[in-house]
């Protein structure tokens, strides 16, 4: 029992201090060891392989932004897993998708879900949506230290700014440097194809389906040219993870909503395989 | 003049209790009452800043009534705990129960302790079950005792009165609005106000785990709105002149 270990079964001194309503600051002030960033790696020769996710899109629409990720998870070579998901809410008005090593990056999603649950709960009002952006660039930051050493996490932040009225994405490199990305966004190994393929399907008035659509025709382009991301598996069933965030709130699409868009694209792709076709000029 | 008094330690405790229990006594009541749906906190509380029900975690509330400093130490000090052990193990690992626990170790030392003036605060941990019979809510007086509560609780100022009038009344089955109607009766009752008084919806603070709530988070605080609509269906109980 965490908060026993200390003396004669109470509560610890560090839980009713007063003061930081984060719950990383009382992570790394109460069990520094817990941190995915605070642990110590042993020197390594060489390279070593580890589980790796691959491409995150998102794009803005008029009434919020989609978030979505593909469900390939990579080991050198290897295809680790195939339904691997990489794409969470990360409150009621915002969502993470994360690349990299995938170990560390669920923990870190946990870990972030986990901070601004408490921040709403210790404060009794939600972060502001920068604040949420920061809290993650904070995060990233410190698992710096393991990223150099190949361990590398990025995430593609998503929300619904209920003071601005929009939808907005913020990506990150592995420093923690933290940018607004105006229009759509793409980051993992894929991300490459994905982003030219959103350039040219990504139009500020689409409606919300729409942007569905083009983020579900930008996975399947990464798919197409990136050995590593996976694209709709109609044999098994496994379609990409699109999210929703608008005033509402997050929603994750269902399997028959994401199945119908994937379909819907790959009939479209049996006529042209290269996908739908801007004018040139 | 070196020789420090006697007092005897039953005289030391009882007077530690009395100076606890005054403390508490000049708080407005709060009662906690289950309904079909789960379980209604109602506080009369003026400010909409300083909570007396608050959040700790999926389907734990907390609610405390005496001083606030002391009380609201202790629920960020649940929340932490809880938090830290959803996150250690899982959130299904978290229970009312090892919360209470928690508190009455914690609020027993400080009670016992000369070194400390005991908390003024009464607390009450509440979770809500998969059906009404898994309901848990525990009440912990200031001293580090626990006790298991069923259908209704009160406590503060008032609760042994209020406590009684709501358990003549209380029926586990009752909707939300009834219950809601039922616990500001009582606190009405409540003679540190002098006598009968009007409650409105805006001295009220209400909260509810709602074990319907699609949401993992099954907390949720009642807006003055919906209280204002809720209270005057029953009619005449409730005062129904309030704005919004």
């Amino acid at each position: 029992m965490a908060a026993n270990s200390h003396d004669q079964g109470r509560l610890p001194a560090a839980f009713l201090r007063p003061g930081s309503s984060s719950f990383l600051d009382f992570l790394s002030d109460y069990a520094p060891e817990r941190l995915p960033g605070a642990r110590a790696l042993p020197p390594i020769e060489g390279s070593f392989e580890t589980v790796h996710g691959t491409t995150i899109v998102a794009a803005t629409f008029a009434g919020g932004v989609v978030l979505a990720g593909d469900r390939r998870a990579t080991m050198g070579n290897m295809i680790a897993q195939r339904d691997v998901e990489k794409v969470f809410p990360a409150d009621e008005f915002s969502a993470v998708g994360i690349a990299g090593t995938a170990g560390l990056a669920v923990e870190l999603v946990k870990l972030f879900q986990l901070e601004l649950e408490h921040f709403e709960k210790v404060e009794g009002h939600v972060l502001s949506l920068e604040g949420k952006a920061n809290r993650l660039s904070t995060m990233i930051r410190g698992n710096l230290g393991m990223a150099m050493q190949g361990l590398a996490v990025v995430p593609m932040f998503a929300g619904y700014d209920l003071e601005r009225e929009k939808g907005r994405i913020f990506s990150y490199d592995v420093t923690g440097g933290r940018s607004e990305e105006l229009g759509f966004a793409a980051v993992g190994s894929g991300s490459i194809f994905a982003r030219g393929a959103l350039k040219k399907l990504h139009r500020p008035d689409l409606t919300e389906q729409q942007t569905a659509t083009a983020v579900v025709q930008a996975l399947y382009d990464a798919a197409d040219d990136d050995s590593a991301t996976g694209g709709p598996d109609l044999a098994r069933r496994i379609f990409p993870i699109v999210t929703v965030i608008t005033e509402d709130g997050f929603r994750r699409l269902t399997e028959a909503e994401v199945s119908e868009i994937a379909r819907t694209v790959h009939e479209g792709r049996l006529q042209l395989p290269n996908g739908p076709q801007a004018p040139v000029l | 003049m070196s020789t420090p008094f006697y007092v005897s330690p039953q005289q030391a405790m009882a007077d530690r209790a009395e100076y606890a229990r005054k403390g508490i006594a000049r708080g407005r009541s709060l009662v906690v009452l289950q309904y079909a749906d789960g379980i209604v906190f109602v506080a009369e509380n003026p400010s909409r800043a300083l909570h007396k029900v608050s959040e700790i975690y999926d389907r734990i509330a907390f609610a405390a009534t005496g001083k606030y400093n002391e009380y609201e130490s202790l629920r960020i000090g649940g929340t932490r705990y809880a938090d830290l052990r959803g996150y250690t193990y899982d959130r299904e690992d978290v229970t009312a129960r090892g919360l209470a626990n928690l508190y009455a170790q914690t609020l027993g030392n400080i009670f016992s302790s000369a070194a400390e003036k005991p908390y003024e605060v009464e607390l009450l941990v509440a979770e809500v079950g998969e059906t009404p019979a898994d309901d848990e809510i525990y009440r912990l007086p200031h001293d580090g005792s626990i006790i298991d509560e069923h259908g209704s609780v009160a406590v503060g100022g008032n609760s042994d009165q209020i406590g009684s009038y709501l358990s003549q009344r209380h029926r586990d089955d009752m909707d939300l609005g009834e219950a809601l109607r039922l616990a500001v009766e009582s606190l009405t009752r409540d003679s540190n106000g002098g006598g009968e008084r009007e409650l409105t919806a805006d001295q009220l603070e209400v909260a509810v785990l709602d074990r319907t709530r699609p949401q993992q988070r099954k907390f949720k605080r009642l807006p003055s709105r919906q209280l204002a609509r809720l209270l005057e269906a029953g009619g005449e109980s409730a005062p129904a002149d309030e704005q919004e």
